[in-house]
């Protein structure tokens, strides 16, 4: 009976448009899709520090290499925001970690794409980012509060992310014909994955008319990769780039493009931990948590230390 | 709080600019306060976003709770005569 009372409340909550905060009752189901979504929305911020850092040693100028590092830790201090949203829902830090080196938890493939070449760090700041955003400008209207309130901290941040991205690319397709290819090359690689960025096809995605209900999401993934596809393709034209789909075509009467179909069989294999880079990802994580235990135990001996002298 | 290697939880209030309120923006963890603030540092204030910096132990907060929203904040629901338009003031007096 009670239980009933407050699940009309919070429906109630929900359909005017407030914000559940982490007092708040909510339905199991409700905490356990946010649990989900908001920790594997923050592993992705740390795991896709791995290809961006590969090239931090190799940036082309020491102006490329500063932002190179700044975006990197904005990655590192964005998958921060999330866990710290996450733990508010009553998950701790320590299982998210757990479960994300057990495999128990997802993070975005497209982490899973190598990083070749140094148009690559161009083609993810524009493209990868750009999705990303596309997304978390969605996601600060989620219901949720602290997950909310820490996409409107991201998206802010993010901007200069996009922009570098574009810069990068800009700049050699500009360049020599070497350049250009290199840039193309790219382009080629990282258009369709980015695209998979915004989750399997409306009418394959088990959990989308719920999180729409419980306003988790307030676009579905088809309405989000349209918009990203309408925005990009004149970007690329802009400077001289070719996206990698023969069926793009411009449709007057929908004024909006129409293109082709990803390759979904990819996704679901990379998903499945098939793609290029999931094991060298995931062991890469794993090193660096291992290897940091050492920091984490001596600054926790050096508090129970200052602690013990307090209180003699 | 302590029974897992991340430290403890730490609530985080900043300061945009002198004179304003400090307004809570997330939370940290670290094993001693020197570290919180370090870390709440580097975390939200990035982009100089602010002048200063409170942390907070979580678990020092003691906070109202939302199913007692109602009846907690109800004493103040039927008291207008607190706010300046209950009051009739002759048309043409200024200054009040």
């Amino acid at each position: 009976m009670e239980t009933i009372k407050l699940q009309e409340n919070f429906d109630a909550k929900i359909d005017r448009g407030d914000m559940i905060e982490p007092k708040d009752w909510m339905p199991d189901d409700y905490r356990k899709t946010l649990i989900r979504q908001i920790s594997q929305h923050a592993h992705s911020e740390i795991v896709g520090m791995l290809p961006e850092g590969n090239w931090i040693t190799r940036a082309p100028s020491l102006r490329r290499k500063m932002v190179l590092l700044a975006k990197v830790q904005d990655e590192g201090g964005h998958g921060l925001y999330l866990y710290s949203a996450a733990e508010t829902m009553g998950i701790s830090r320590d299982e998210m970690i757990e479960q994300l080196h057990n495999g128990k938890a997802k993070y975005s493939s497209i982490f899973n794409y190598p990083t070749l070449t140094w148009a690559d760090i161009g083609a993810i700041g524009w493209l990868v980012d750009g999705a990303a955003i596309m997304n978390q400008v969605m996601l600060q209207k989620t219901s949720y509060g602290p997950y909310s309130r820490a996409m409107v901290r991201i998206c802010k941040e993010e901007s200069f992310h996009q922009r570098q991205g574009y810069e990068i690319m800009s700049v050699l397709a500009a360049g020599t014909p070497e350049q250009k290819e290199m840039a193309q090359d790219a382009l080629n690689r990282f258009w369709w994955p980015s695209l998979m960025m915004f989750g399997p096809p409306d009418a394959s995605s088990p959990n989308t008319a719920q999180s729409m209900r419980w306003k988790i999401k307030r676009e579905t993934n088809d309405e989000l990769r349209q918009k990203f596809v309408d925005r990009t393709v004149p970007q690329a034209e802009f400077i001289g780039l070719k996206v990698p789909d023969k069926d793009l075509k411009w449709n007057e009467a929908k004024q909006s493009y129409d293109w082709g179909t990803p390759d979904w069989e990819e996704f679901n294999n990379v998903i499945k931990g098939n793609g290029p880079c999931n094991k060298e990802r995931l062991a890469a994580r794993v090193k660096a948590h291992e290897d940091g235990a050492w920091v984490r135990e001596a600054a926790a001996a050096y508090a129970a230390k200052q602690q013990q002298k307090v209180a003699a | 709080m302590s029974n897992n290697n991340q430290g403890t939880l730490w609530e985080v209030f900043v300061q945009t600019k002198p004179g304003l309120p400090h307004k809570h923006c997330g939370s940290v963890h670290a094993p001693d306060k020197e570290m919180a603030i370090q870390n709440a540092r580097d975390v939200y204030t990035r982009r100089s976003e602010g002048t200063s910096i409170w942390v907070v132990p979580a678990e020092a907060i003691t906070a109202s709770s939302p199913e007692d929203m109602g009846s907690f904040f109800e004493p103040a629901n039927d008291k207008v005569y607190r706010h300046p338009t209950f009051y009739h003031v002759p048309e043409g007096v200024k200054y009040l």
